[in-house]
């Protein structure tokens, strides 16, 4: 069956998934932050802030305002159907985007790092951030994820062997550059995280690999065993190091940790960490002629 | 709960430890990278008014253009670690007693709390509807055009902005406790 494009239609729902993205956070990271409320002790510090976090997502859900400020950078995986033109989908995206802006959806967040003025409209030079693949469905599915400024700063990349972390060419040392990272983002990144993680690769395969894993929900198991074992062991780890949320002390430090790997060169080993904060705004939709269905 | 009314004195100040939870009224000033290197670099005089005796909130916030003036849609705090640099000098040069922030901040201005009589209060990381309740009014604007919407130095009025003591003005902070106890657990997790 042949895919025909409305334009007007598809980018209507690229904006409805923006506001989504932006304002109403996925049900397996509101339900991951419930239950860590609730395994916090009652008056702490850190139930104190789960408690308001979780009433500052309902009120953004009905008052359909930014979860978040920093709406971040706006990473899209777009998969279409044989024979459509990217170039054609990247004009709409980008018209939704400065829609979305206008909207206050999305805070004006694209910078010249040269002049230091902002566009006004999150659009600019590799802004926003657009990948595209294919398949063989009737239908295009996007999908997104807001990253904030906060969490990406507290973002890390490891070459191993690393002599200060005792980190060798394997999985032990992979387990030991995450924990270095955790401890080193302490509350900065908007505690309780989310760790993407890319192990192999180069240096630019591996953060896209580590990012590519924060579109897995929360409550996934990783088909490869051994890494499914590493996320379990370090989510169990992470969550002993006290650092809590915001940084303030607690049981709750990460919310899930997602590893990924890429075959590597020799010469090369790489562990790629990219931090998601707890308003970890990943939305998707699926576009065909019929119906449109956000997740 | 501490209710603090801006302008603040110095006594006030003092008398707040690390661990304390307070609500936030009065007028205060938001200022981050752009604004932090500007106030140390050209030492404008049309921003001292708005910073003796305020506070200064690290925030980059969603602002809404209204028919007379401005609304705050989501304002939670940005990362202040990046203006340690400047921090303790404009706390020393415009008289702040108060730094609004997340994720709390380093040694130089650790000291010119302690120096000066002031704090660091932690805001809540994404609260942003939440905080974005609390401000009543936006007074005023300044260098817009020049910083953006994030950068500007938003005069706003906030009514019951809740926040945490974090460093206080006697050396305390909450920031390099947790970190100095997360640091050993990480290392006996390695070396087990």
């Amino acid at each position: 069956m042949a895919f025909k494009l409305n334009s007007d239609r598809f980018r209507t729902a690229v904006l409805e998934l923006i506001r989504r993205a932006s304002t109403d956070l996925s049900l397996d990271v509101v339900k991951s932050i419930t239950d860590a409320r609730d395994s916090e002790e009652e008056g702490s510090a850190a139930r104190g802030v789960l408690t308001a976090i979780l009433k500052n997502i309902e009120r953004a859900r009905e008052k359909s305002t930014p979860i978040c400020q920093d709406t971040g950078t706006n990473i899209y995986y777009v998969t279409l159907p044989e024979g459509l033109s990217m170039r054609r989908i990247s004009d709409i995206i980008l018209s939704a985007t400065r829609e979305a802006t206008r909207k206050l959806y999305l805070r004006p967040n694209a910078v010249d790092p040269v002049t230091g003025k902002n566009s006004g409209d999150n659009t600019g030079i590799m802004s926003p951030d657009i990948h595209f693949d294919e398949w063989d469905e009737p239908a295009i599915r996007v999908r997104l994820v807001l990253k904030g400024g906060g969490c990406e700063n507290v973002s890390a990349q490891y070459t191993l062997p690393d002599t200060s972390l005792k980190a060798g060419r394997d999985l032990e040392g992979v387990y030991r550059c995450i924990l270095d990272a955790v401890v080193q983002a302490q509350g900065k990144g908007c505690a309780p995280g989310i760790l993407g993680v890319g192990v192999g690769g180069d240096r630019s395969i591996g953060m896209i690999l580590a990012k590519k894993q924060l579109f897995r929900k929360l409550d996934d198991v990783n088909p490869d065993s051994d890494l499914a074992k590493l996320e379990n062991r370090l989510l169990k780890d992470l969550n002993s190091l006290g650092i809590g949320p915001m940084g303030f002390g607690g049981k709750t430090t990460a919310l899930a940790v997602k590893i990924g790997k890429a075959h590597r060169l020799p010469a090369s080993f790489f562990v790629s960490v990219s931090y998601m904060c707890w308003a970890d705004r990943r939305k998707s939709m699926l576009f065909s002629d019929l119906e449109v269905i956000y997740d | 709960m501490i209710e603090l009314k801006l302008p603040i004195d110095e006594k006030r100040i003092r008398d707040l430890k690390v661990g304390d939870d307070v609500l936030i009224s009065g007028r205060m000033i938001t200022g981050r990278d752009a604004a932090h290197a500007w106030l140390v670099k050209e030492k404008p005089d049309e921003v001292r008014n708005y910073l003796k005796d305020s506070m200064i909130y690290h925030c980059g916030p969603v602002v809404k253009r209204t028919e007379k003036s401005w609304e705050f849609i989501a304002a939670g705090p940005t990362t202040s670690i990046r203006e340690e640099p400047y921090q303790g000098t404009v706390i020393k040069e415009y008289g702040l007693r108060g730094v609004i922030g997340k994720g709390g901040m380093g040694p130089t201005t650790l000291k010119a709390l302690q120096d000066c009589g002031a704090v660091y209060l932690h805001a809540i990381g994404g609260l942003a509807t939440l905080i974005a309740e609390s401000v009543t009014n936006v007074q005023g604007v300044l260098k817009l055009e020049e910083f953006g919407i994030p950068e500007a130095l938003w005069i706003i009025e906030v009514r019951n902005f809740p926040a945490v003591v974090t460093m206080d003005s006697y050396g305390n902070s909450l920031h390099r406790d947790i970190f100095e106890r997360s640091d050993a657990v990480r290392k006996r997790l390695m070396d087990k």
